[in-house]
């Protein structure tokens, strides 16, 4: 082994071969089925239960609870994925600890939910290893619909639609389809393929045409789109990176995470993967932390996320905050880069400590550097490249209702729309959301 | 330290805890090792004529779980004893002899004829056991031969043979009874007529535990078919709770010393069965789950909770409880309560209001952020959602005091005992004196 944690610069292989399998393994592991068994009746069927109301796809989680405690895992898959279709990827990505498992009555009781995440991934694996698709198509009504962005939220408009007969064709600038499930999540929370897997098992409804490689905007027009189908779902999420605003943040070793993230979930193999031996992550979300672990992961020395705010402010939930500290993550809050120094590549990244100030957010005039050999950005993306014609909120796509845009005919949803919150669990609810719309609009059924 | 030594029927142990008449007492091995463990006594697995029964090859239990595969209810289609009558005999005239503090009781079973019995009897006074108890309760297989539970249905059949046995043995006869038949009284009342000097119960429930819904065989399924077996365990002992209890406080016979055996798992289940009359318990069940290393369990919290209470020894508990089992016609309908919500223990599940709402009296509001509140005007005190509350002494039942008006009825509590034979509603009613 030529590299080791310790070696300078940017490089692969910085682990024994075998730790990167072990690293990168499920960080939770699946049920078994005695466990989900045992864990299902933990579940109270509370009536009216705040956790169908904390889920932003609304699945009824007592019922396939229940569903799932008393031997019908399939049938509470198929609760689930009623509700929403990418069920399987939600329960492995969802930040459970604020949304259902928060709201569980044994968080209240006794600090510890009933783990509806790993619930609902023991049956929707059972499902899919079953190699069943619940949903049938219903009889193709010749209407054709253009989804754009084969993400969460446009799978979850083009599977409905699907099911209600329409045909759909969905085009996503990538090589693969799956978008953020594909590139933007952190390998251990779905290795073995899973979202390909997923993507497979949600086509098999049929009536969906997947076109890789087609970006809007580069390969074809929203107009050209608009008048060669019935309607279109605009789902491509935010493919701009937002930038430091720091001199020197044009250095080499400093890159948008979720390009590392990217090609971190691309690769064949982690350990001809580059890390840097210094790595320093700057923004408080999900995807500092999904970069800032699969560094330390991949063998960098010191890791450091720094966040302009105080900690109680990160996106990122307490859950994650802790999972990155487990692994060797050092956080540290209310300080703002202010100059990347390094000669043409990256050396160290000069913060200032912030307080909040009359007009909010301010330096201290304190300032610290931090040796870096890479710095990732992850403080947001933002929208590129929005079609012309189409109002925008916030720098997203202005929609109302179910995702209805300021153009007749077009829809949009999951992180390029405005409202909501980023989150793969929102994007499915409002795919589907908007393809229900469409799918009125398309029957007569609205006005 | 409490005392826990009893004596049932001239039959004496350390402690109230036998092992029933049941796999774990069938031969010398396990029962050496149950004594070792700490039980006060046991029952010997019932002995037959020769040639010995035989038993099926396939499974003979079957099982009812709860959660995390607890152990609820098991059924058996075990029959009596397949091993030679000299073989256990010589055995337990061996354990006896070897451990002689600890109450050996045998059970029999045989046809239905006097020379049989006497027969067994005289051979079983030769062991020096300390009694012998009729099982005229096991409700499968022996049961189509005349035998266990067909004798236990037929109260002259049960008079009969405590008579036979109690002409022909010197030894304490306990009579077994089964709980299938309809009412416990009959048959405890025919015991006791013929003589016996207790009785032991219950037996096991007739059951089927499960079909197969692959192969639509009841289980435990042998070669795809199955038969009722006898269903025992925590699942059984409400059922032989009240079962005792009518005994304890039936007229003709109050006072019969009675075995309480049926879902005995933990002392207080042990203490309960005391409370309403029992002089000892017979465990099976729990034995066979756990071992017989729980009994250390059932003597250590028995005995903590009678130098707790002031107990001295078990007669100064035991039968505490009778004079508190009445008839419905008795209880007192001045007794008047609420339902009390905690609201710093509720944790906002929602399963009082939906048990309310959807199954009993709408006397349940459900209020803006999950605050659950009783209607005082519409709860009928039923206890319903006391049941299905998740959190222990979350809701509680509150008595209204005498001179408070129930918003319910309208009417005043009196503070008066009252019951349905005074009420006017009631065409029988005497009038109140």
């Amino acid at each position: 082994m030529s590299a080791s944690q310790t070696t300078p610069g940017i490089v692969a292989g910085r682990l024994p071969p075998e730790a990167y399998c072990e690293n990168f393994a499920d960080v939770i592991p699946p049920l078994g089925a005695h466990e989900a068994v045992v864990a299902s009746d933990r579940c109270y069927f509370c009536h009216d239960a705040p956790c169908i109301t904390a889920c932003p796809t609304s699945i009824d989680i007592p019922l396939f609870i229940r569903q799932i405690q008393t031997g019908n895992p399939e049938g509470a898959a198929k609760t689930i994925l009623s509700q929403n279709i990418l069920g399987g990827m939600c329960a492995r990505v969802c930040p459970t600890e604020t949304l259902c498992e928060e709201a569980c009555v044994r968080e209240a009781a006794e600090g510890k939910p009933v783990e509806i995440g790993r619930l609902q991934r023991y049956a929707t694996d059972t499902l899919m290893a079953a190699g069943v698709h619940p949903f049938t198509r219903a009889a193709p009504t010749g209407k054709r619909v253009a989804v754009v962005g084969a993400g969460p939220a446009g799978l979850a408009c083009a599977h409905r639609l699907a099911m209600h007969g329409h045909d759909v064709v969905i085009l996503d600038a990538r090589p693969k389809a799956g978008g953020l499930n594909e590139y933007g999540i952190a390998s251990y929370k779905a290795p073995g393929g899973f979202a390909q897997a997923e993507l497979d098992w949600l086509l098999m409804i049929g009536g969906i045409t997947v076109q890789t490689g087609r970006a809007l905007g580069r390969d074809v027009t929203l107009d050209a789109l608009a008048a060669d189908h019935d309607a279109v779902f605009l789902g491509m999420g935010l493919a701009g990176v937002n930038a430091l605003g720091a001199p020197g943040d044009d250095k080499d070793g400093v890159r948008a995470a979720v390009d590392f993230i990217a090609d971190l979930r691309q690769a064949a193999d982690l350990a001809t993967l580059p890390v840097g031996r210094n790595v320093v992550v700057i923004g408080g979300g999900m995807t500092a932390i999904d970069a800032a672990v699969q560094s330390k992961l991949l063998g960098a020395e010191t890791v450091t996320i720094v966040y302009r705010r105080g900690q109680e402010a990160m996106s990122a939930s307490r859950y994650e905050q802790e999972h990155a500290t487990a692994n060797g993550v050092r956080i540290v809050c209310n300080a703002r880069p202010v100059a990347v120094h390094g000669n043409g590549t990256v050396r160290e990244v000069e913060f200032e400590y912030t307080r909040t100030g009359a007009k909010g957010l301010e330096g201290t005039g304190e300032t610290f550097r931090l040796p870096a050999d890479q710095v990732f950005r992850a403080i947001g993306q933002k929208l590129d490249g929005a079609p012309s014609g189409l109002d925008l909120s916030g720098g997203k796509i202005a929609v109302t209702g179910p995702g209805r845009t300021s153009r007749p005919g077009v829809w949009a949803g999951g992180d390029c729309a405005a409202g909501g919150e980023d989150l793969t669990v929102t994007a499915v609810a409002e795919g589907r959301d908007a393809a229900m719309d469409i799918h009125a609009h398309l029957t007569g059924g609205a006005g | 330290m409490a005392n826990l030594a009893t004596n049932f029927v001239g039959i004496k142990s350390p402690n109230p805890f036998w092992l029933a008449s049941a796999p774990p007492t069938d031969k010398a091995y396990n029962v050496v090792r149950a004594f070792k463990a700490g039980w006060g006594g046991v029952v010997w697995k019932t002995l037959g004529i020769d040639p010995p029964i035989v038993n099926v090859n396939g499974p003979r239990y079957g099982a009812v779980w709860g959660a995390d595969r607890r152990l609820l209810g098991l059924n058996n289609i075990e029959l009596i004893t397949d091993r030679p009558l000299d073989v256990n005999l010589a055995e337990i005239k061996q354990v006896k002899r070897d451990w002689p503090d600890r109450a050996m009781v045998v059970s029999l079973m045989v046809p239905c004829d006097e020379d049989s019995w006497k027969y067994i009897l005289k051979r079983v006074e030769e062991t020096e056991a300390d009694g012998v108890e009729l099982n005229f309760g096991c409700p499968h297989g022996m049961s189509e031969r005349g035998m266990g539970s067909a004798v236990g249905q037929v109260p002259e059949y049960i008079e009969m043979v405590a008579r036979w046995c109690k002409a022909h043995t010197r030894m304490p006869v306990i009579v077994k009874l089964t709980p299938n038949i309809t009412d416990i009284r009959y048959p405890a009342r025919a015991a006791h007529k013929g003589g016996a000097d207790a009785v032991s119960l219950i037996n096991t429930v007739s059951s089927i535990t499960s079909v197969n819904l692959d192969t639509f065989s009841p289980e435990p399924s042998i070669d795809g078919k199955g038969s009722h077996g006898g269903y025992c365990g925590p699942a059984v002992k409400p059922i032989a709770l009240n079962m005792v209890a009518e005994i304890a406080r039936d007229a003709e016979t109050r006072g019969l010393p009675i075995s309480g055996i049926g879902g005995v798992t933990t002392w207080r289940d042990a203490a309960e069965f005391i409370a309403l009359g029992a002089g000892t318990v017979q465990v099976c069940t729990a034995a066979m789950t756990y071992g017989f290393k729980i009994v250390q369990e059932m003597i250590t919290g028995l005995s903590d909770w009678m130098d707790k209470q002031g107990h001295a020894d078990i007669d100064a508990f035991r039968g505490r409880a009778v004079p508190n089992v009445t008839d419905w016609q008795y209880l007192n309908l001045d007794f008047v309560t609420k339902a009390r919500i905690d609201q710093d223990a509720c944790i906002k599940c929602g399963r009082c209001y939906a048990a309310c709402e959807d199954t009993s009296h709408q006397a349940i509001a459900m209020k803006p952020g999950r605050v659950f509140e009783v209607i005082d005007a519409e709860c009928v005190a039923c206890n319903l959602c006391v049941n299905v509350c998740p959190v222990d002494n979350c809701i509680t039942m509150e008595r209204l005091p005498a001179g408070a008006v129930d918003p319910r009825t309208g009417r005043t509590v009196t503070g008066t005992y009252a019951n349905w034979t005074t009420h006017p509603n009631n065409p029988s009613a005497k009038a109140a004196e």
